[in-house]
């Protein structure tokens, strides 16, 4: 051991300081990837339930190695570059995409300390990250030199901008409430138990986001970027093998992240729904706050799969006039609400 | 008056929230799927799968090469081929039937006046070679006489029904 150390130590600093920063980074991301991988799982078994069947259940024990096969059988395709495709473009577009879904984890607070890069602009940090990936999506699909690619990278485009307005706006409101743009701040805001979490006080805005998350993940009933019906897949029709395997972890990765987020500005965080409370509030105090984030975050995760399980796709022009024309109405007025509550320091959740 | 109720209801999302609370009762439903190795469906004793050609209790081959079967085979499946057999009764020498081709309509064993080509229950089976496509006289034979339990019962079962 000490041995270890001493090496350790005659590490030049830097050098010293990159292997911790990569440490963290590897003890979030690979968490992260293991989440990804069994989130597919889930969906598939939730989804099969719900259809009436039993989704996959035969490689390992009740099919829990299936995302483990999946893998394998991605890693170990051929990665197909179309001849006309624009290479280099082709290959950053899988890693753009993935890279901020990851990325965005380092301000996330998993509890009260836990939390890799405790910056001050934490909430700006995630919304500038986030719609870096609507980079990837347009050269996926500018890259591939195909029309139904660029044709699903267009919808795409324009759906994520103008989901991410209406998201943004919603964070507005957040952020108007908390007083602030540190992440752990907003949830020591919520202090007080289920009632006191932002949730009730910015409904409307709790519910735009959760439905413009759905939409800035492309997913399901927002899926017109992969229209399997109409465009095949959309942006990654030209995509084998790890490259689309990449954009499939990023998907994923996107809705954890949107989940989380969801419970850290919505439904504080690492606290307990029971703190503060009587009877139960005592009874559960032994629950680690890392516990109740990832339940609340699994409980959005689900939401995902039961609206994907549940809705047909909307057509695209009333995904823009959803988004433009009810979604940015609701948010301007309810942040003009929230506004007002704040000076005049409603009693409940603004006093 | 009703512009405004569709209103609410769409700004509340009502509607959305009927259609998941189906999804939701569904994610709790008994589930129908058969485990396939392990479990299999019923098979009806009409069920048209791999072929077969049938002998009488004597150990004689029913086939009598009329060509009924050649003729009646809507895919062009089977080739037939006869001469007569030594002690001078009509016989096929070959009996062909490309598995490629057959449809499994059944109606070979429908228009067989001596019941001798049938359609078993077995409709697990695979080739592994091209070649293994095709059903021989011998392998047909070989499949009635594994399988004649099997596929008598099978007849009588529907017997009534033809």
């Amino acid at each position: 051991m000490d041995f270890f150390i001493s090496i350790w130590e005659a590490l030049p600093l830097g050098l010293q300081t990159l292997i911790w920063t990569l440490l963290k980074i590897i003890a979030i991301v690979a968490p992260v990837m293991v989440c990804v991988a069994y989130f597919t799982y889930a969906e598939r078994k939730i989804i099969g339930y719900m259809q009436v069947r039993v989704g996959p259940n035969r490689v390992g024990p009740k099919g829990w190695l299936q995302p483990i096969a999946d893998a394998v059988k991605l890693m170990f395709k051929e990665i197909v570059i179309p001849t006309s495709a624009n290479k280099v473009l082709f290959l950053i577009a899988p890693t753009l995409v993935l890279g901020p879904a990851l990325a965005a984890w380092a301000v996330f607070p998993f509890n009260e300390e836990l939390v890799l890069a405790d910056i001050n602009a934490g909430l700006l940090y995630i919304l500038a990250l986030t719609s870096v990936g609507v980079y990837g999506v347009i050269i996926a699909g500018w890259a591939s030199n195909s029309k139904y690619a660029f044709l699903g990278a267009m919808r795409s485009a324009a759906q994520i901008v103008a989901y991410e307005i209406a998201m943004g706006f919603a964070l507005v409101g957040v952020l108007v409430a908390a007083g602030s743009l540190n992440l752990g701040d907003i949830v020591r805001a919520q202090q007080g138990g289920l009632f006191s979490w932002f949730w009730l006080p910015l409904l409307p805005l709790f519910g735009v986001y959760v439905i413009s998350g759905v939409a800035e993940t492309n997913r399901a009933p927002f899926d017109v970027a992969e229209g399997e019906s109409e465009i095949v897949a959309g942006f990654h029709v030209d995509y084998s093998g790890m490259t689309f395997a990449v954009f499939f972890l990023a998907e994923y990765a996107n809705i954890i992240l949107i989940s989380a987020l969801t419970a850290v500005l919505f439904l504080g965080g690492w606290l307990s729904p029971f703190e503060g409370w009587p009877v139960l509030g005592p009874l559960f105090d032994w629950v680690p706050g890392f516990v109740w984030l990832v339940m609340k975050t699994a409980l959005f995760g689900f939401m995902f799969l039961w609206l994907r399980a549940t809705f047909p796709r909307y057509r695209y022009d009333q995904i823009m006039r959803l988004g433009w024309k009810v979604f940015i109405p609701i948010t301007i007025v309810w942040i003009a609400v929230v506004g007002l509550a704040v000076v005049y320091q409603l009693p409940w959740w603004f006093d | 008056m009703n512009a405004l109720t569709n209103y609410f209801k769409s700004l509340f999302l009502l509607e959305l929230f009927r259609g998941l609370s189906v999804t939701g009762r569904y994610l709790f439903k008994r589930k129908f799927t058969v485990m396939y190795p392990e479990e299999k469906a019923p098979v009806s004793p009409r069920f048209r799968g791999l072929h077969a050609q049938r002998r009488y209790p004597n150990g004689e081959e029913r086939c009598i090469a009329c060509k009924l079967c050649e003729a009646t085979c809507p895919a062009l499946a089977i080739t037939i081929e006869a001469e007569p057999r030594d002690d001078g009764s009509r016989r096929t020498t070959r009996y062909d039937i490309d598995l490629f081709k057959c449809i499994f309509c059944g109606y070979c064993q429908e228009s067989c006046p001596v019941d001798a080509i049938v359609e078993t229950r077995l409709y697990e089976y695979h080739f592994e070679n091209r070649e293994d496509s095709l059903m021989t006289k011998a392998k047909l034979l070989a499949m009635g006489d594994k399988y004649e339990s099997q596929i008598a019962a099978d007849l009588d079962a529907q017997a009534k029904h033809r």
